[in-house]
């Protein structure tokens, strides 16, 4: 995929698809360390440790459609291309939690791309699932919680033509702030200069 | 500086979606994007977020949701149209470029894309 924010999406797909009403969706960009982590976490019907097992083998899939499931084998291998990891851990009746690791400035890392793209896609999937994103990056948090977006909506669902327009614009100003650098106050500028 | 967007806005815009009639009568209107793994390789997401913008653009009011993989993965991104009254027409190879003709002609000018049409259920 040409975004690690795909492979997010492809996972969210994954566990929507498992029965979740509760996805957790963690970034962590670590320039100290030099690693990049992703990890979402579910509360879907979880899987068997066959299955587990099987998992990433691009021909074993749950599917009735085709017989192949290439996400996560997809995802493993961006992950080690990188000098990182997959990790899938599961437990049937409970959830799954997957965490791909990348070495942050290897020169095959896909960039982190939308994150508010995928964000909205996963809750087209399912507007009624509670969705939570952290994301730390550049010294900051970035916090979204579908609960708090619920409260003040009430009974008006996330996935209504003006609701889902304020979602990705809402997003999108949460992720300028993440990453923005520029100097706060432009009048301040000229302070800086000896 | 523009207008930042708060979660307060969503008060606001609940009152308008509830006082709004023609919101409250059900859109006849679904659009359905496959959203697999094949799907996303394919540029679906970028086909979904087309699909909104060109909504809003023209002002047409459409349920759009997504899902998985229905097996015809060499045509992702498939997309599906379906009208009250009119049968269920899914599109093939919908990149995001392709987003706008295909709402001017199926949902504007109510006429069907043939080169990229796929499958196409009729309604009961």
């Amino acid at each position: 995929m040409r975004e690690l924010s795909l492979h997010l999406l492809d996972v969210l797909e994954n566990a929507l698809r498992a029965g979740a009403t509760h996805v957790a969706v963690k970034i962590d960009e670590d320039a100290a360390r030099n690693l990049l982590t992703m990890s979402v976490r579910d509360n879907g019907r979880g899987m068997d440790r066959d299955t587990l097992g099987r998992l990433g083998d691009p021909f074993y899939t749950t599917r009735t459609e085709r017989e192949v499931g290439l996400g996560i084998a997809l995802l493993r291998a961006a992950a080690e291309r990188c000098n990182g990891t997959l990790q899938v851990a599961s437990r049937v009746g409970e959830g799954t939690e997957v965490t791909a690791t990348f070495q942050r400035d290897h020169i095959d890392r896909a960039p982190l791309g939308d994150v508010p793209g995928t964000i909205l896609a996963a809750l087209l999937a399912d507007p009624r699932v509670d969705l939570t994103l952290c994301h730390r990056a550049n010294g900051r948090e970035l916090h979204f919680d579908t609960r708090e977006l619920r409260a003040e909506l009430g009974d008006v669902p996330l996935d209504q033509p003006r609701v889902r327009a304020w979602i990705a614009a809402y997003l999108k100003q949460c992720y300028t702030e993440l990453y923005d650098d520029t100097p706060e106050e432009e009048g301040h500028a000229e302070t800086l200069v000896d | 500086m523009p207008k930042l967007s708060s979660i307060s806005d969503l008060r606001r815009l609940r009152e308008q979606v509830q006082s709004d009639l023609s919101s409250r009568l059900e859109t006849g209107t679904t659009i359905t994007v496959g959203m697999g793994t094949c799907g996303i390789a394919a540029g679906a997401r970028e086909t979904l977020q087309a699909i909104m913008r060109e909504l809003g653009e023209r002002e047409i009011e459409a349920h759009v949701k997504t899902v998985g993989c229905i097996g015809m993965c060499a045509k992702e991104p498939l997309v599906d149209i379906e009208q009250a009254g009119q049968p269920r027409v899914t599109y093939g190879n919908v990149t995001a470029d392709r987003v706008a003709r295909l709402l001017d002609e199926h949902l504007v000018k109510g006429n069907l894309v043939q080169e990229w049409v796929v499958a196409r259920l009729d309604s009961h």
